[in-house]
């Protein structure tokens, strides 16, 4: 970074709205940043706060009725918002290039990869298709894709998620633009590989220089991959500062809502739960006067937080370029930024409801191509599931975590009785319900398993009333006959899920994200279920939402002694909420236990890459890189030996190759499937390093 | 590829097999009535009919009378029209030749047609030029064939007297007789091809991977004619593919509108003459279109969307 160079981007006092037939809508007000050589900037805030229309609004890219009402964008001297379409044209792409949060909805489906690559240079520079061709084969190796002349013939449905991403990003990168935005380019994709892209992102304003704006809502990977972070709500930046400064002591109320809405990998669900920020977002045109926080503060003031909008002022005392949007900033004790709501007791943990035995679930795939008709090789398997075995308890918190493809949803469906295990049992309170599908199953068992969705947008149905869909449930599961029953019933689970009363007769149009997977919840726990099996429950929320929600969650269970089989691929929720822990990868479980013993060695090596791969939203917290290579192998035609030894960083040899390693216990009930001796597992080091408080202090003095 | 070429065949002699024994059962036995009547009137007495059904086989057993009828219409045996007093091939051939040419030239000026002003009013959706496209679309479709018949008849024959009025091509075929019906086909049938193009764009407009286009800086053509296009011609394609069969019975009140001598005329006067044997033709004709332009759709679609492939 070099300071003494002009800014290549300066949004200054930048006000964007957009104009429907409701009248105008403010989208961005009071937008100033400044983008230095080099530098990475951070854009952080829930969804609806803004944040991708800053982007649109560098790109010039807004739709018909979006508009910047004032203010200006200054790229390299040039104003872009006076610029002609031809002008923009030569910018966009060249200049600046935008990496998207989608990669393979941003990619042709019906162009192959070279086309889409070599178009950029061909279209902003008078050169030959060979050198196009020969650069963006260079670029691709530049972004560590193997065997980039095959990719390059490809069409994007052939490659996975996050080669889709790294072409995108080489695609970025191709005309070597001074900024670069990114759109939370890695929020559809798998941890491990997130962490792949991340490092990548890291490393391009280092050999290209180029400065890069990185829009997220998670705040770890803010932490992992900027300088300079913008913490924004509601349409304006309330707080920015440098990634130190503002990480170790955020001003404003809001930005330390938001860290108390992230659970750490180091806390756990009874000493420190989760402070959810009360109340929503406010929608454009009913923010409030004053402070656009205020409903939603615990520090607001009446007569002065509500009476005047203001500006963005320098913190003092604090670094030169923290400043923070907010009156009291000075008289709130700002203790250190962790989640600190009060202890809730721990939970006793019952008896034994669910043995999973030796389950398998294989998937038959008839090949119909011609070579497979004469080879005679017609069926083939897509081995989802290998070989499961755990017990869950009553009032314990079981976490299934794994990449995408790993084989948990498969599992959930054989649970539920949507599908049959091919082999194995499943024994709930005893009754092996393996082989009955959920048709035929008794009212009771369907009642005493329930589930919660990942996507609460699509699962409840769009034309019945809240109340019409929980009392159906609640008269098919037998629960009660009488209509006043009935009605008295959905009252107190709307109390349980605390929505008010009259969402009864709402529809779920009406509804919010949160509040709909709050109804989801209250589904779910209708009939008094015995298990709830949430599979990614909060992935789809905003991070203020999903904490209250995972809150009410463990609230719920807490009463209920319900056991809870939470299905995820986060890890700091996983540590969070979850008593047990079981690692799955390709259909295999590769380790299990609880989740102290989990986080902390000895370590699968699997275990070690996916811990190192969660971003942590505490700068004191440092982490060991490992960054996996490669793809998840496909579940049709698995690695002979250890289903992790295309990937794995400690791979010993010929052994993992050939042969399924076997499970080696570390303690009761802490399993872990690996060819490496335990010995030489304990002794690895741990993934995460939290300074205890001297260090803490020693830090704050040399900071 | 060819396994699928090999099963689409397949395919399409089952449904052929499948509407043979339909139309054997609805026309050849008494099922719907007594195929002698239907022949030779209901003032034939029954002497007259049961010489006919003598003479003509329909005495035997029906399985074996069908396993017959079959084998003729295997090897190009297509029996003998009553209308027309000879075999039904020498019929129905030239007349499916005149009807390839009028859906040759409606097609030709359609397709073309209505992709341009579908994309037209597809790239910016809501712009006077979609607007103007989108009413023109529906006003013509909205007007039957029948009624544009006469009113184009009305303006080019008796009006402006240029065209002519009908279409028998008596004295050897001439192009300007052929005008009138294939513009009343077109307009009736670009509107609707031209609102799926419009609908298919449009959507294609609004995808990410156009925002990406636009914004790696390339010009509006380029995005428009080398990115949305291939994809936005996938559902139209598969409209126009089911046009083909349109045609084929919806030039019936054209080509009798004109007194065309085309395959749709053909099919009419057999069924309003009970003309047994150029009925079952007709309508084995009409399979073969169905299944063929289909599987012609099929294979076209794994060259526009290459996430379709055939193995």
């Amino acid at each position: 970074m070099n300071d003494n160079q002009e800014p290549v981007l300066v949004c200054k006092d930048l006000c964007i709205s957009y104009y429907t037939r409701a009248g105008e809508i403010p989208a961005v007000v009071d937008f100033s940043l400044t983008v230095k050589p080099g530098e990475t900037i951070g854009i952080v805030g829930e969804s609806g706060c803004g944040k991708s229309t800053v982007a649109m609004a560098i790109m010039q890219y807004m739709g018909a009725n979006g508009g910047i009402k004032s203010g200006g964008i200054t790229f390299k001297g040039r104003d872009l918002t006076t610029l002609s379409e031809d002008q923009l044209r030569s910018i966009r792409g060249s200049e600046i290039s935008m990496i998207y949060q989608e990669p393979f909805a941003s990619l042709n489906p019906s162009l192959k990869i070279d086309t889409q690559l070599m178009e950029v240079p061909l279209a902003h520079e008078n050169i030959s298709k060979d050198e196009a061709y020969r650069r963006s084969v260079k670029m691709l190796t530049d972004v560590k894709l193997p065997d980039p002349e095959r990719i390059m013939a490809s069409y994007p449905h052939q490659l996975s998620g996050g080669q889709q991403q790294r072409v995108v990003i080489a695609m970025g990168l191709l005309s070597k633009p001074s900024l670069l935005l990114l759109d939370e380019p890695t929020t559809a994709l798998d941890v491990t590989v997130e962490a792949g892209i991340v490092k990548l992102i890291g490393d391009i304003s280092k050999t290209f220089g180029t400065s890069q704006i990185y829009i997220s809502h998670n705040l770890g990977l803010i932490l992992e991959t900027c300088d300079r972070v913008f913490v924004m709500y509601s349409g304006e930046v309330v707080e920015e500062g440098t990634i130190n400064s503002l990480f170790t002591w955020p001003k404003h109320p809001y930005t330390h809502g938001l860290f108390s809405c992230i659970p750490l990998p180091t806390a756990d669900k009874n000493a420190a739960p989760l402070t959810p920020i009360r109340g929503q977002l406010p929608l454009p045109f009913e923010r409030p006067s004053g402070c656009y926080f205020g409903p939603r503060c615990d520090h607001f003031e009446r007569g002065l937080c509500d009476s005047a909008h203001f500006k963005m002022e320098n913190v003092d005392g604090g670094a030169p370029d923290h400043r923070v949007r907010c009156l009291r900033y000075k008289n709130i004790n700002h203790v250190k930024a962790q989640p600190g709501g009060t202890a809730k007791k721990t939970l006793k943990i019952g008896k034994s409801v669910l043995t999973v035995d030796r389950m398998k679930k294989y998937y038959e795939v008839k090949d119909t191509s011609l070579t497979a008709l004469i080879s005679g090789k017609r069926i083939r398997h897509v081995k989802a599931n290998e070989e499961l075995n755990f017990t869950a308890h009553e009032s314990e918190t079981v976490a299934i975590v794994g990449e995408s493809g790993c084989g948990k949803s498969t599992f959930a469906k054989v649970l539920m009785g949507l599908e049959t295990r091919t082999e194995g049992e499943i024994r709930h309170n005893g009754k092996n319900i393996s082989k009955i599908s959920v048709q035929d199953r008794s009212t009771k068992q369907i009642r005493s398993m329930q589930m919660v969705f990942q996507n609460p947008f699509d699962t409840l149905n769009p034309s019945h009333s809240i109340g019409g869909q929980i009392s159906r449930v609640l008269r098919k599961f037998g629960v009660e006959t009488d209509k006043k029953e009935i009605f008295d019933r959905v009252m107190t689970l709307l109390d349980t899920v605390k929505l008010p009363r009259d969402f009864y007769f709402r529809k779920p149009r009406q509804l919010s994200g949160g509040q709909k997977q709050r109804i989801g919840i209250a589904r779910a726990f209708a009939g008094n279920p015995s298990i709830v099996i949430a599979d990614e429950p909060v992935s789809a929320l905003d991070v203020s939402v999903a904490a209250a929600v995972t809150e009410l969650l463990m609230d719920i269970q807490r009463k209920h002694k319900t056991t809870l089989l939470f299905i995820s691929h986060d890890l700091s929720v996983v540590r969070y909420l979850s008593d047990r822990i079981v690692v799955m990868y390709l259909g295999h479980i590769l380790e299990r236990g609880t989740a102290n013993q989990i986080f902390a060695p000895p370590y699968h090596p699997y275990t070690e890459a996916l811990l190192s791969a969660v971003p942590i939203a505490d700068p004191e917290v440092t982490k060991r890189k490992i960054v996996l290579e490669g793809n998840l192998p496909s579940a049709m035609n698995p690695p002979k030996g250890c289903p992790f030894c295309t990937r794995c960083h400690r791979k010993l040899g010929d052994i993992c190759d050939n042969e399924l390693p076997a499970e080696q216990v570390v303690a009761d009930r802490h399993v872990i499937k690996c060819h490496i001796p335990l010995e030489a597992l304990k002794k690895v080091a741990p993934v995460i390093h939290v300074p205890d408080e001297s260090e803490r202090l020693q830090q704050q003095v040399a900071v | 590829m060819i396994l699928l070429l090999l099963k689409r065949i397949g395919f399409m002699l089952f449904t052929m097999v499948v509407v043979s024994i339909i139309l054997f059962l609805l026309l050849e036995t008494g099922l719907t009535g007594d195929p002698a009547t239907r022949v030779l009137g209901n003032f034939a007495s029954d002497e007259q009919k049961e010489m006919w059904r003598d003479q003509h086989g329909y005495n035997q057993p029906t399985v074996v009378r069908y396993a017959k009828w079959l084998g003729n219409f295997a090897t190009g045996n297509l029996g003998t029209s009553i209308r027309y007093k000879g075999p039904v091939k020498e019929v129905l051939l030239p007349r499916l030749w005149n009807t390839a040419v009028l859906g040759f030239w409606t097609f030709a000026i359609m397709i073309p047609l209505s992709l341009i002003l579908g994309v037209l009013s597809g790239m910016k959706e809501g712009s006077i030029l979609d607007r103007t496209i989108s009413v023109f679309g529906i006003l013509t479709t909205s007007v039957p064939e029948f009624a544009s018949a006469v009113f184009f008849s009305a303006l080019f024959v008796f009006g402006l007297k240029w065209l002519p009025g009908t279409s028998s091509m008596a004295g050897g075929f001439e192009f300007k007789q052929l005008i009138l019906p294939a513009l009343v086909l077109v307009v009736y049938d670009f509107g609707y091809v031209a609102r799926m193009t419009r609908a298919s764009m449009a959507e294609v407009m609004t995808s990410q991977y156009i925002r990406t286009a636009v914004l790696k800086g390339l010009p509006y053509k380029q995005v428009i004619l080398k990115h949305a296009l291939r994809n936005a011609l996938i559902a139209p394609f598969t409209v126009i593919m089911l046009q083909i069969n349109w045609l084929l019975s919806g030039v019936i009140v054209v080509e009798f509108f004109f007194a065309y001598k085309g395959f749709g005329a053909l099919l009419l006067e057999a069924s309003l003459n009970n003309d047994i044997a150029l009925l079952e033709a007709c309508a084995m004709v009409a399979v073969v279109v169905a299944v063929g332009s289909q599987t012609i759709a099929d294979i076209g679609y794994t060259f526009l969307n290459p996430r379709i492939r055939f193995t």
